[in-house]
């Protein structure tokens, strides 16, 4: 291990890498804060460019900054604005928003910034203990154990939907699969289900999916409902002035971020968990553990409801990266986009990455430490001057959104037919949307499915058909838990609401 | 019927209609060499095709229940006339506009115009304003593009740039 932090120090302190990390943190706080867009469709917007870098560390050390700079950025608008930018900053705004009216915000963004952190450098370090453990292990799967992996990663996205929503979950999954069988894959050298149009003989471009997805829809939603955004409406937090804590405070939340950065981190390496339930989840946790006069300050502006979703939700990020980087498998819709940028630059994600191509597995895990560090160091007393963007009228605002998502589906492929299929697939992701279907799994599907077929072909030709099923007891094994992972929220569901109805008739 | 379970009727008929491809279309062009290969490029189109049919049958179906909605921060759509629906789709329109003209009218004029008709969409009056943030923001990005990222935006008009 300490051979592979010196290759990431190496490579990580290099002049370029530093300027990518310190510029990325930088974008990712800047639009991070803006309503409509998330870390999914920052990073979505920033891959042609990390393409256009070429080099795939670097590459990355800039979509990580990115990313960590989105979710610190989503924290501040939670904070001062009420108006999370990301679901999993939601939490943050329970407590951070009350604190920030009471004319400490700068209190509360400090809170935040240690706390994240905190979280993110504990997280870190768990990754860098992980991973290499679980990498090692998955260097003994075969194709069909990565396909019955695959399949566990998919359903288990599907589990954590919510009671109702497995259906839809597994719906949106297949059809993210089915979208990426269209055009010509590598594995047949024929084009399927093209329906002879030459503009889909690559396929669909998955920048263009996960705007469709993510971006588009959002800011359709801010135009059709102005309340939502809460920008531009001259209420930019106030002034933010004392941004410093004391110690009494320091020693209050110390304890809950060691806490929550370790609920975080394991809760961020499941698949579909997030860092969405380990904000909230960390949260309750506080909340319910908090002393009883302390727990009458929650909502009303206590610090540690502050750290415990921040810390928890900067640990979860840092997490989903271990499933990304030793198995190939994202378990959030970030870190699929994020897999989608590594195959468009020639990296293939697994457990080989440590081994064939080590200097990016560490320079990326060090690059986390500096992306805190400047997230701490340079954005937090930037973030009165940053948090000016909050004050831009939704008027200019809404037009730059719809802007930048087709500049990023436009660059990557330099094709005006993607910008017609980003509209298209907006609309339809807006309705989809209205109806209540979750959308991060249907791009996950759609990023995994060539992947996953892959490894079902080379597994169906090892075994000349499906006999790798039984033939391979970890593979059953894996299969089976999907089948139970898929089946057991809606069996629990069902069983609930025949008790809830049992009682109903009694009284 | 809600609106949910006419959307999975929809995937349905899209599945039902890419499982017919799958099955029936799709090996009768193969190649005899490829023939002998225990996987077909129709045989994982075939696996998803009965998924997405059995789980959007599961929907329209409605053997899955739904809890109650109650998020305040959704759109509700029985009160879709409160909503500036006119305002979304004439945006809509605009960005497919801008997909149809970029190449003819080239990157600075087609982004001006989006970013300039946009805001004027959206009940912004203060034109020269709205002309001059369009102007910059229009010539800024293409200048990012196209200097410093290396990627060609075509600037000009397509006569102007020989084609």
């Amino acid at each position: 291990m300490f051979e592979g932090i010196m290759t990431g120090l190496a490579t990580a302190f290099t002049f370029t890498n530093i300027m990518m990390v310190i510029g990325g943190c930088l974008i990712g706080t800047f639009i991070g804060m803006l309503p409509g867009l998330g870390p999914m469709s920052i990073i979505a917007i920033m891959i042609p460019v990390a393409i256009t870098i070429g080099d795939p560390s670097t590459a990355l050390i800039l979509l990580a900054g990115v990313y960590y700079g989105a979710v610190f950025g989503g924290s501040t608008s939670s904070i001062l604005i009420n108006a999370p930018g990301v679901a999993s900053t939601v939490a943050t705004s329970f407590d951070g928003y009350p604190l920030a009216r009471s004319g400490q915000a700068g209190k509360a963004l400090t809170v935040a910034a240690i706390s994240s952190f905190a979280g993110g450098s504990i997280g870190a370090i768990l990754l860098m203990i992980f991973a290499p453990m679980l990498a090692s292990v998955a260097l003994l799967f075969h194709s069909s154990e990565y396909f019955a992996l695959m399949v566990v990663g998919l359903s288990a996205i599907a589990a954590f939907a919510g009671t109702g929503q497995v259906a839809k979950a597994l719906l949106m999954t297949f059809l993210g699969l089915i979208m990426a069988t269209v055009g010509e894959g590598v594995l047949f050298n024929m084009p399927r289900f093209t329906m002879g149009i030459m503009d889909l003989q690559s396929g669909f471009g998955f920048i263009t999916l996960a705007m469709a997805m993510f971006a588009l829809p959002e800011a359709i939603y801010l135009v059709l409902d102005p309340g939502r955004s809460k920008t531009g409406d001259g209420e930019d937090g106030g002034k933010i002035t004392n941004l410093r804590i004391n110690r009494q405070e320091a020693k209050s939340i110390a304890p809950v971020i060691g806490r929550q950065s370790l609920q975080g981190f394991f809760i961020g390496v499941l698949p579909g968990a997030g860092a969405t339930i380990a904000s909230f989840l960390g949260y309750a946790v506080e909340r319910n553990i908090a002393p009883k006069e302390e727990q009458k300050q929650f909502g009303k502006g206590a610090i540690k409801g502050i750290a415990a979703p921040e810390s928890a939700n900067n640990a979860a990020c840092t997490g989903s990266f271990v499933p990304l980087l030793t198995l190939g498998i994202p378990g959030s819709g970030t870190t699929a986009i994020l897999l989608g940028a590594l195959i468009a630059l020639n990296v293939s994600p697994g457990p080989r990455l440590m081994v064939d191509e080590p200097q990016i597995f560490w320079a990326v895990i060090i690059s986390m430490y500096l992306g805190n560090l400047v997230l701490l160091i340079l954005n937090l007393p930037l973030i009165p001057y940053i948090a000016k963007v909050l004050a831009v009228p939704r008027n200019f605002l809404i037009p730059f959104i719809l802007f930048f998502t087709l500049m990023g589906a436009y660059i990557g492929q330099n094709n005006a037919t993607e910008l017609l299929l980003l509209v298209g697939f907006g609309i339809c992701a807006t309705i989809l949307r209205f109806a209540d279907y979750p959308l991060a799994p249907l791009l996950i599907g759609f990023i995994l499915g060539p992947l996953l077929e892959n490894n079902f072909s080379r597994a169906m030709q090892l075994y000349d058909g499906m006999g790798f099923i039984w033939s391979r007891p970890m593979t059953l094994g894996l299969l089976i838990f999907a089948v139970i992972l898929v089946v057991l929220p809606s069996y629990r569901a069902r069983r609930a609401r025949a008790r809830a109805e049992g009682v109903a008739d009694g009284d | 019927m809600a609106l949910d379970r006419w959307i999975a009727f929809v995937i349905l008929l899209v599945c039902v209609a890419y499982g017919y491809a799958a099955y029936f279309t799709m090996d009768g062009v193969l190649p005899p060499i490829m023939q002998r290969s225990p996987i077909w490029p129709s045989s994982f189109p075939k696996v998803l095709a009965v998924g997405a049919i059995l789980f959007s049958l599961a929907i329209v179906l409605g053997l899955e229940k739904s809890p109650e909605k109650k998020d305040a921060a959704d759109i509700n759509l029985s009160r879709l006339g409160d909503y500036n629906v006119g305002q979304a789709l004439m945006l809509l329109g605009l960005m497919v506009a801008y997909a149809l003209l970029l190449r003819p009218l080239g990157f600075l004029s087609a982004t001006f115009l989006f970013l300039f008709l946009g805001s004027f969409i959206l009940g912004e009056r203060r034109f020269v304003l709205m002309a001059v943030i369009a102007g910059i923001a229009a010539g800024c990005v293409w200048y990012l593009v196209d200097a410093v990222l290396g990627i060609f935006l075509s600037p000009l008009p397509g006569f102007m740039n020989g084609g």
